[in-house]
């Protein structure tokens, strides 16, 4: 069944199981590999993409659920106004270590600046806990995302 | 080609190519022999300049998220002397022969590679020094170089580096022992912040890592592997599988890890991930298990409660009588710790990629902290050489010490094999990565000190159960025979015992030393209050003055007394420690030091506890790695990244759970990892600078921070916790 999308700005149309998740359609069928597998659960938010602007995890959303919605992946967050700030917050701060969590990290933290522009120390914690860093970069996480909302120290 | 004297042991010899690129390629003595080889081992170091004037140096190390991939390349680069912005980095495949060892383990490759790489660089300038001596027919002292040009101040001349190319080549190759170097008062690049060099790429989600590879026609491969580890299979059944949609092969692998000739796991290839996956339910498999069936959680803890209660099987460590010691002693002080067996868990599941050519040669993409090892396995299982076998390196989405094993590539090896021609990509799922560790083992101590009247240590015993088999430990489950305060105490007697596991085990960042951290320092804090003093008057008096203590093993450094305590006096400082117990409820402050991995680490944290729920507020390091921070902004990821790791290993990670020999994990529900929440609010960093050569730090920060914990939480409650994960009820 074919299913069309909007992803990164780009009308798609996929011939796939319904039920296959955006996931693995945006890493096997698109070639867009900026989003990562981590736990297939939704218990890590590596996946994170944002769905008509809300950050969702592409593990657990099958294409059928994406049918005539814009998904906006890491490659082409910095389209957004805000995740243009999120990404050259990350960036001047070097928040990456290994580098595998960060895709999810900054739709996240996209998606918490956009609902949220001013976000206390609550809201980051609240926006952030469903992403998991191994590394524990959490620390220059929560200054880039201060960063990226103007409120640097 | 410049002349190259093959007797020299450290050389470097210039190439030049077509477009005048030249090429420096350095060859260096390293100063550890590769490990078990006995030959000393040597460094390949490689420099490209291009017609333009911009720079390609290879970064040989596996790229963990450690910043080798940066650091590396800032060294050369500092004695080449070029500006950091015009070099552009290149990650080397596997060849040990060309680039010594490439491997992300043992926080090793800044001591091993601080001279040789340096040199490198130093030899390369040299020679382009002196082919604007012989050009300009001025002397070379009066030359000078800086970003990527020679310099002749007197007359104003300056030249690239890429123009000197021709007259470059034609230099005799200076050794490279004698080449000088850099004093570090005019370092440029070392010493100064440099982002990881791959940041950019990684925020805007370029394909870096293992699982991003794609190649050509390549197909996708899901693991069902024995339930059991050293479980195998008696047989299956794939004709349900096959008759699923985009199936391409079924391949029966053994993963290394059982006899030849058996099988352990089989892969379904498929053209996508998802659908290999999805299917593994249609396959029927028998395994061959009952060796392993007898195996659990529970089974260990009885068994280490039984040895714990009778003699060690074998001795450590002895030195005079600890139990005519104990006897005259004024206090004795006795307690049982424990830690549990844990995974690793990286956040990109274990994965691999290869392809078997039509002329046998097999080709590796890997996420793998040392290759040349997985090589090796390859090989093995295989029964093909080793030089038929190509490894890429990609950037690794976290390591850990879980990828210096290299199952996933002798597994998708194998598929490989299978269906010649065909790219075929090994992911496991989250499940397969939690239950096909190597585990960092667990552990159960019984200690015994005894203090005389001035409360001075007068003698010490351990009883370690670990994992063993033979009458020795297995891999990672290992004790150091000099464990502190053993070599400082005259009457010891450390002993081990041992029990059966079919587990695999492995090392975990700061192996070994994230579990006996815990065990000796929150002893001595034991021992400390008994003896009316906090845990760093204790420690000052223990290590007394300064001297040396012996290494752990052969090729690592002693133990600096004097180096010690420079850390314990600078967090002490730095942390404003008072040794006074905590007059607020629920709050408290605890003091963990420890020595490994060739750094010197101090800690003090403050917690809060309430409503039986522990938080780490703030973390204080002090640390000697050294006389020189080579990269400082990754010097501080490093720190905080080990703290708040041993902060997840204190109290967030649950005990993996063994049940009839089966792993019962399954993801991140049952097997919790930290989150921002948990974080503390800062890891405050001071450095202890000594005349040193720099040592690593992907390590040595994480393991003092695990009992510095366990001490705050009895600061703060009066409780003394001595088993991992730190629980209050």
């Amino acid at each position: 069944m074919p299913i069309t999308l909007t992803v990164n700005r780009t009308p798609r149309t996929i011939e796939t199981d319904a039920d296959k998740p955006l996931l693995w359609v945006l890493r096997e069928e698109l070639a867009l590999v900026g989003t990562k597998f981590g736990c297939g659960a939704g218990l890590c938010g590596a996946c994170t993409v944002l769905l008509d602007g809300e950050a969702v995890r592409a593990c657990q959303t099958p294409i059928a659920d994406a049918a005539g919605k814009a998904i906006v992946t890491i490659e082409d967050v910095a389209s957004l106004p805000v995740g243009k700030k999120v990404v050259a917050a990350w960036t001047a701060l070097d928040v990456p270590q290994c580098g595998y969590c960060q895709a999810g990290q900054i739709m996240s933290a996209t998606a918490l600046l956009s609902r949220t522009p001013k976000p206390s120390a609550d809201d980051i914690t609240a926006g952030m806990s469903g992403n998991i860093c191994r590394c524990a970069t959490y620390l220059r996480i929560r200054k880039a995302i201060l960063e990226a909302a103007g409120e640097a120290a | 080609m410049s002349t190259v004297s093959l007797n020299r042991r450290s050389f470097i010899a210039a190439t030049i190519a077509g477009g005048a690129a030249l090429t420096f390629e350095a060859r260096l003595t390293l100063a550890r022999a590769a490990a078990g080889t006995g030959e000393p081992a040597l460094l390949g170091a490689f420099i490209h300049i291009a017609p333009d004037n911009t720079f390609i140096i290879e970064a040989k190390n596996p790229e963990i998220g450690q910043g080798i991939k940066t650091m590396l390349p800032m060294l050369i680069a500092e004695e080449l002397d070029v500006s950091w912005s015009q070099i552009r980095i290149r990650q080397a495949d596997t060849n040990e022969k060309l680039y010594g060892m490439q491997i992300a383990g043992g926080s090793w490759a800044t001591p091993f590679n601080w001279m040789p790489a340096r040199q490198a660089g130093a030899g390369a300038r040299q020679m382009l020094v002196l082919a604007a001596e012989k050009l300009w027919g001025v002397p070379a002292a009066s030359l000078t170089t800086e970003a990527g040009e020679v310099i002749h101040k007197a007359s104003g001349r300056r030249a690239t580096y890429a123009s000197l190319a021709p007259e470059a080549v034609k230099i005799a190759a200076p050794d490279l022992e004698k080449v000088p170097l850099k004093s570090p008062e005019t370092f440029r690049i070392i010493g100064k912040s440099q982002p990881g060099v791959d940041t950019p790429a990684i925020v805007r989600g370029a394909p870096l890592f293992g699982i991003d590879t794609r190649l050509p026609g390549m197909v996708y491969a899901a693991m069902v592997k024995c339930p059991v580890q050293g479980g195998t299979i008696r047989q299956f059944s794939d004709a349900l599988v096959r008759q699923q949609r985009g199936i391409s092969a079924v391949v029966p692998v053994n993963s290394g890890e059982v006899p030849a000739g058996k099988h352990d796991a089989v892969l379904i290839v498929a053209d996508s991930w998802w659908r290999a996956n999805k299917v593994r339910e249609k396959l029927t498999v028998e395994w061959d298990s009952a060796a392993q069936a007898g195996f659990s959680t529970a089974g260990y803890a009885k068994q280490a409660a039984a040895l714990l209660g009778s003699a060690p099987q074998s001795s450590l460590f002895k030195a005079g009588n600890a139990d005519a010691a104990l006897a005259r002693a004024a206090k004795t002080i006795t307690a049982d710790y424990a830690y549990p067996i844990l995974s690793h868990a990286t956040l990109e599941p274990q994965n691999c990629t290869a392809l078997m050519h039509a002329d046998g040669k097999l080709e590796i993409w890997a996420p793998s902290q040392w290759p040349a090892e997985g090589i090796k396995d390859v090989a093995r299982v295989m029964s093909i050489a080793p030089e038929a076998i190509t490894v890429h390196l990609t950037r690794i989405g976290g390591g850990f010490g879980r990828r210096l094993m290299n199952d996933y590539m002798v597994m998708v090896a194998q598929a490989a094999k299978a269906m010649p021609g065909r790219p075929v990509q090994l992911i496991f799922d989250r499940t397969d990565d939690m239950r096909n560790d190597y585990y960092r083992p667990g552990g159960w101590h019984r200690l015994i000190a005894g203090i005389d009247a001035s409360g001075a240590m007068i003698a010490l015993k351990d009883h370690f159960i670990t994992f063993g088999a033979g009458g020795k430990p297995i891999r990672a489950a290992e004790m150091n025979a000099h464990e502190f305060p053993g070599p400082v105490i005259a009457d010891v007697d450390y002993g081990m015992s041992f029990i059966a596991t079919n587990l695999a085990t492995g090392w975990l960042r700061a192996p070994t030393s994230n579990a006996m951290a815990f065990v000796f320092q929150g002893f001595l804090a034991e021992v400390a209050a008994a003896a009316g003093l906090d845990l760093p008057e204790l420690m000052r008096r223990t290590l007394g003055g300064p001297k040396m203590l012996p290494r752990a093993e052969e090729g690592e450094p002693e133990f600096s007394t004097a180096r010690a305590r420079g850390v314990i006096d600078a967090v002490c400082k730095f942390a404003s420690w008072t040794g006074k117990p905590s007059t607020v409820k629920g709050k408290g402050r605890g003091f963990g030091f420890y020595f490994s991995h060739r750094g010197y680490f101090a800690e003090v944290v403050d917690v809060t506890v309430a409503d039986g729920a522990v938080k780490v507020d703030k973390v204080w390091v002090a640390g000697d790695i050294g006389a020189q921070v080579i990269n400082p902004l990754n010097a501080e990821h490093q720190m905080q990244g080990a703290a708040i790791d041993g902060i997840a290993q204190a109290l967030v990670w649950q005990p993996i759970v063994q049940e009839a020999g089966a792993v019962a994990q399954e993801n991140f529900l049952d097997f919790p990892m930290m989150r921002i929440e948990m974080a503390p609010e800062d890891v405050a960093i001071t450095w202890v600078k000594t005349d040193n050569p720099p040592t690593g730090l992907g390590e040595p920060a994480l393991p003092p921070v695990i009992p510095a914990i366990a001490n705050a939480i009895h600061d703060a409650t009066g409780k003394r916790l001595r088993t991992l994960p730190l629980q209050m009820s």
